[in-house]
C-alpha cells in the first residue's frame, strides 16, 4: 500500500493534462500527416496511459516489483505482437511456386 | 506388505482432513490444502475420461479399416482426448493438486495469498469441465483439440461452441491460480526463506505462474473470437470474408506451446524433489536448475511459430523460430544434466517415487531429442502431421509429466493422507507403466516417420504390426493406471500410519504433522538451512519400514 | 515477524502475518491481474493491427463511419471517472467517509453515462445497417479498395472490442456497488482501504484501454479537413 498520499492538486493537473491531450489528439486527426497520423495517436495515446499509471494508479510511488510486472507485461505483448508481424510482414519477400518460371518443370541436377 | 486385516487406529490428532466433517466444509473450504484434493478428484475423473476415448482409439486402430467407429466418430475421439487431456488433466495436474497443496507448505505460510480466488478457481474449472462434457454428451466436438479454423468457425457441424466456451471458462481457473501462486511466493515466504534457499519444486511452480498468466489470456480471446465467429457468421479468421486462418494459428499457438511448459516444468519441479530425497544429495547446480526454469518459461514464448511450418507461414518467420527452438532445449537440457550429476555418488534408493522420477530423466530425454527434428524446417516438412509428431508430444507430456505427477502423488501421498502406501504394489504398476507407455509410443515414432498421418481412422495395411504393438501396448497402460487408483485408495484407511517424515527428506512441509493441521504450521518456522541439507538428514529408511511391516502404530 | 495477537487488526485475514502483508498482496495481486487483461485485450489489438495492415482503406473507412463527437466526448467522460475514483481514494486514505461515498457515486454516474453514449452509438449503427452479422448492408458510397466484407472486418472489431470494454466496465459498475455500500457502513479507514485502491486500479485499467480504443479506432481514418 502506497502510504504516499498524492495531492489532490496532482490528480486534477493530471486529469486536465489528460483532457489537453484528447484534445490534441482529436485535433491533429483531421490534419494530414500521412503516417505521421498514426505515430502521433500511439505517442499521445501512450502518454496518456502514462500518466494515467504512474499519478493516478500511483505506480510511481510502487515497488520494484509492482514496475517489473507492468514492464513484463508490455514486454510479452511486444513479443506477440512483433513475432506475430513478423510473419505478415515478410511473406511477400519469398516468391511463391506461382512466381516461378517454367525452369521449375525441369528435373533438379542430381548432385554426385 | 501389512497382512492385517483391521486398519490401524485412526489417528486421533486434529488435522486438515478432520477438523470438520460434512459436503458443506468441503465445498465451502478455503483451505488450499482441502482445494487440492478436490482438484484431485476432478482431474482423475477427467483422466479417465480422455482415457476413455483414448481406448477407443486405440481399439479401432488394429485394424487398417478401421471398423469400430465412424470415421467422424474417430475425429470427435482424438478431439475429445485432445481437450480433455489438455485443459482438464495435464494443465491443472500437478500446479492444481500438488502446487495448491504444497506452496503454502513449502513457503512455510498458512495459506495461499488469496483462498477464496483459490476455491473460485476449482469452482471455475468445475463450470467449464461441464461445459465440455455437455459438448461430448451432445453430439461431440470434430475440430482437434487445435480449433484450426475456418473448419472450427465456420465449417463444422458439432458442438465447437460448448467445447470452446469449457476451454475458455477453464483458462481463467489457470489464470487464478498462477496470479494466486506468484503473490503467494513473492509475498508471503516464511523469515529466513531466501529465494536461493527455496526449494527447486517452488521454482518450477513460480515460472510456471508466469506462463499461465502471461499465455492464458491469449487464448481466452482467441477461442471467444470462434465463438463469435460461429454465432454471428462473421469472418475473422475465414478466408472467403477477408480473414486469415493463420491467424488464429498465431494467437492459439502463442498460448498452446507455453502450455506444454505449463505442463512440463511443475514435473521437473517434482523430479528435483524426488531426485534430491532418493539419491541423499543436495540438486547439483541448484541456482543453474532454478534459472532454467525462468529461462524456460520466457523461452516458450519466442517459439510458437515451429508448430505452424508447414501452413503457409512466412519463411523467414520459420526461421527464426526454427532458431528459437533449438534454444529452448537447452535449459531443459541443464536440468537434465544437473539431475544427471546428482545422482552420481548419490545414496539411491528405488521407491516407487525414484522410479517414476528416473523414467520421467529418460522418457523426458528421449521425448525432447526427437522435438530436435520438429524443429528442423527441413525434416518438419517430413514428420508433420504424422504420428512422430504424436509419439513426441507422448514421451514427454506422458512420459514425462505423467510420470512426474505420479512421482509427485507418492512421495507427498504420506503428507497429504498421513498414510503409506504400499509400495511393492506401488513400484509393480511403476515399472508396468513404463513398459506399457514404451511399447504403446515407440512404434508411433517409427510409424509418423514411415509416413502414417495422426488423426486418421484408416491407415495403409502394412502399417498393422506397429499400430497393433501400440495398441497392445495402450492396453497395459490403461491397466496400469488402474493399480494405483486401487492400492491408493486402499492406503487412505488400510496405511500404515505416516508420520511427520516418512522418507527423512529436507522441505517445510515435512517438519509438520501428516496430514498437516489446517493452519499448517503450529508456529511460524524460521529458515536457518540451505536447500536440500541432506548432508544433515538420516538416511531413507529401510524399504521394510516403509513397507508397512511391523508395528502399524508408530 | 510475531503475530500481535493481542491487538488484533479487525481487518487482518488469518492467513496474513501482518496487515502490511495483507495490503502488498492484494495490490500486487491485482497487478498481476492487470497483467493477465494487457494480454487479453493486448491480443485483440494485435490481431486489430494485422487485419489494419491488409485492409487499409476499409478500416480508414470504417472509422470516418463513427462518431468522433461522441467518442471525444465518451473520453472525456471516461478521463473523468478516473480522476472521481482516484478521489475516491484519496478521501478513504484521509478518513472522509461522505466524501468517499460521494466520488464512488459520481464515478458510477460518469461511467453510465459512458455506457448510455456507448448505447446510442450501437443503435445508430444498428440503424445504418452496420452490424456484422446481424444487420451488415452499408448504405454508404463504398470508395474505391474498399469491399463489404473488408469493411465488415472493420465493424468486427470495433464491435468486439468496444463491447468486451464495455462489458469490463459493467463488472467495474458491480465492485463499485459493493463498494458503496461498504463505504456508507464505514468499513473503510485510513488504515484500511485496499479494496478501494485495488478496484481503482482496475477502474484505471479500463480507462487506459479506452485511452488506446478510442484512437486506433475513431482517430485514424484520414477524417483530413486539410
Amino acid at each position: 500500500m502506497s502510504e504516499h498520499i498524492v495531492s489532490v492538486r496532482s490528480y486534477v493537473l493530471v486529469f486536465l493534462a489528460l483532457l489537453c491531450l484528447t484534445a490534441l489528439t482529436v485535433g491533429v486527426a483531421f490534419v494530414d500527416l500521412g503516417s505521421m497520423n498514426t505515430v502521433i495517436a500511439l505517442v499521445i495515446a501512450a502518454t496518456k496511459m502514462l500518466l494515467v499509471m504512474l499519478i493516478f494508479m500511483h505506480v510511481k510511488y510502487s515497488s520494484r516489483l509492482t514496475k517489473l510486472a507492468i514492464l513484463a507485461a508490455f514486454f510479452w505483448l511486444g513479443l506477440l505482437l512483433t513475432f506475430t508481424l513478423s510473419d505478415y510482414f515478410t511473406r511477400r519477400w519469398t516468391p511463391s511456386p506461382s512466381d516461378w518460371g517454367p525452369s521449375i518443370s525441369q528435373p533438379a541436377p542430381v548432385n554426385k | 506388505m501389512s497382512t492385517a486385516a483391521v486398519a490401524p487406529p485412526r489417528d486421533s490428532r486434529v488435522n486438515y482432513l478432520n477438523a470438520n466433517y460434512g459436503f458443506r466444509s468441503w465445498l465451502l473450504t478455503t483451505d488450499h490444502k482441502r482445494i487440492a484434493l478436490l482438484y484431485l478428484m476432478s482431474i482423475t475423473v477427467m483422466f479417465f475420461i480422455g482415457g476413455a476415448a483414448a481406448t477407443l482409439m486405440r481399439l479401432h486402430l488394429i485394424t487398417p479399416g478401421g471398423t469400430l467407429v465412424q470415421p467422424a466418430t474417430y475425429n470427435k475421439l482424438f478431439t475429445v482426448h485432445g481437450i480433455v487431456m489438455v485443459f482438464f488433466f495435464m494443465i491443472p495436474s500437478i500446479p492444481a493438486v500438488l502446487g495448491n497443496f504444497l506452496v503454502p507448505l513449502m513457503i512455510g505460510a498458512k495459506d495461499l495469498a488469496f483462498p477464496k480466488i483459490n476455491l473460485l478457481s476449482w469452482y471455475i474449472y468445475i463450470v467449464g469441465a461441464g461445459f465440455t462434457l455437455y459438448a461430448i454428451l451432445a453430439g461431440g466436438v470434430d475440430t482437434g483439440w487445435t480449433f484450426y479454423t475456418p473448419y472450427s468457425s465456420t465449417y463444422a457441424n458439432t458442438q465447437v461452441i460448448a467445447a470452446a466456451l469449457g476451454v475458455f471458462i477453464t483458462g481463467f481457473s489457470s489464470i487464478l491460480t498462477g496470479l494466486n501462486f506468484i503473490v503467494t511466493i513473492h509475498k508471503m515466504r516464511a523469515p529466513g526463506l531466501t529465494w536461493f534457499r527455496m526449494p527447486l519444486f517452488l521454482w518450477a511452480m513460480y515460472a510456471t505462474s508466469v506462463i499461465m498468466v502471461l499465455g492464458t489470456p491469449v487464448i481466452a480471446i482467441t477461442i471467444v473470437l470462434v465463438a463469435f465467429e460461429r454465432l454471428l457468421h462473421v469472418g475473422i479468421f475465414d478466408p472467403k470474408l477477408g480473414g486469415d486462418p493463420i491467424l488464429f494459428q498465431h494467437l492459439f499457438w502463442f498460448y498452446s506451446h507455453p502450455a506444454v511448459y505449463i505442463m512440463v516444468l511443475p514435473g521437473m519441479g517434482v523430479v528435483s524433489e524426488v531426485i534430491a530425497a532418493f539419491s541423499r544429495k543436495r540438486i547439483f547446480g541448484y541456482s543453474m536448475v532454478a534459472f532454467s526454469s525462468l529461462a524456460i518459461a520466457v523461452i516458450s514464448f519466442l517459439v510458437w511459430g515451429h508448430h505452424m511450418f508447414v501452413t503457409g507461414q512466412s519463411i523467414y518467420a520459420g526461421l527464426i523460430f526454427s532458431v528459437l527452438s533449438f534454444l529452448v532445449a537447452i535449459p531443459s537440457a541443464i536440468k537434465v544434466f544437473n539431475w544427471t550429476a546428482t545422482l552420481y555418488k548419490g545414496s539411491i534408493s528405488y521407491q516407487a517415487p525414484m522410479l517414476y522420477a528416473l523414467g520421467f530423466i529418460g522418457l523426458f530425454t528421449m521425448g525432447g531429442l526427437t522435438g530436435l527434428f520438429l524443429a528442423s524446417l527441413a525434416t518438419d516438412v517430413h514428420l508433420n502431421g504424422t504420428y512422430f509428431i504424436v509419439a513426441h508430444f507422448h514421451y514427454i507430456m506422458v512420459g514425462g509429466t505423467v510420470m512426474a505427477y505420479m512421482a509427485g502423488i507418492h512421495f507427498w501421498w504420506p503428507k497429504i493422507t498421513g498414510r503409506l502406501y504400499p509400495d511393492g504394489w506401488a513400484r509393480f504398476a511403476a515399472l508396468l507403466i513404463f513398459v506399457g507407455f514404451n511399447l504403446t509410443f515407440f512404434p508411433q515414432f517409427m510409424l509418423g516417420y514411415l509416413g502414417m498421418p495422426r488423426r486418421y481412422a484408416t491407415y495403409p495395411a502394412e502399417f498393422q504390426v506397429l499400430n497393433v504393438m501400440s495398441s497392445a501396448g495402450a492396453s497395459i497402460l490403461g491397466i496400469a493406471y488402474l493399480i494405483p487408483l486401487v492400492y491408493l485408495i486402499w492406503s487412505m484407511r488400510y496405511g500404515k500410519i505416516a508420520g511427520p517424515n516418512p522418507w527423512n527428506a529436507t522441505g517445510l512441509e515435512w517438519k509438520t504433522a501428516s496430514p498437516p493441521i489446517t493452519e499448517n504450521f503450529e508456529e511460524t518456522p524460521v529458515v536457518t538451512e540451505e536447500a536440500y541439507d541432506y548432508v544433515h538428514m538420516p538416511p531413507m529408511p529401510s524399504s521394510a519400514a516403509l513397507a508397512g511391516e511391523g508395528d502399524a502404530n508408530v | 515477524m510475531s503475530e500481535v495477537t493481542s491487538q488484533h487488526p479487525h481487518n487482518l485475514q488469518h492467513h496474513f502475518a501482518d496487515m502490511e502483508q495483507q495490503n502488498d498482496s492484494g495490490i500486487f495481486g491485482m497487478w498481476v491481474f492487470l497483467v493477465t487483461e494487457i494480454m487479453f485485450f493486448g491480443a485483440i489489438f494485435a490481431a486489430y493491427a494485422i487485419y489494419r495492415s491488409m485492409y487499409l482503406p476499409a478500416f480508414e473507412f470504417g472509422s470516418r463511419l463513427l462518431d468522433v463527437k461522441l467518442g471525444t466526448v465518451n473520453t472525456a467522460v471516461l478521463i473523468g471517472s478516473s480522476l472521481t475514483m482516484v478521489l475516491a481514494v484519496h478521501a478513504a486514505q484521509t478518513g472522509k467517509r461522505k466524501a468517499l461515498v460521494f466520488f464512488l457515486l459520481l464515478t458510477m454516474a460518469l461511467g453510465a453515462v459512458f455506457l448510455g453514449i456507448k448505447s446510442y452509438e450501437y443503435y445508430t449503427k444498428w440503424e445504418h445497417s452496420l452490424v456484422p452479422g446481424l444487420r451488415f448492408a452499408p448504405t454508404e458510397a463504398l470508395p474505391s479498395g474498399v469491399t463489404v466484407p473488408n469493411l465488415e472486418m472493420f465493424f468486427c472489431f470495433y464491435f468486439f472490442m468496444t463491447a468486451l470494454h464495455a462489458l469490463h466496465m459493467i463488472i467495474g459498475f458491480g465492485i463499485m456497488t459493493v463498494l458503496v455500500i461498504m463505504s456508507w457502513r464505514g468499513r473503510f479507514s485510513p488504515e484500511y482501504y485496499a479494496p478501494i485502491e485495488v478496484s481503482g486500479l482496475y477502474w484505471h485499467f479500463v480507462d487506459i484501454i479506452w485511452i488506446f480504443l478510442f484512437p486506433l479506432l475513431y482517430l485514424i481514418g484520414g477524417r483530413y479537413t486539410t
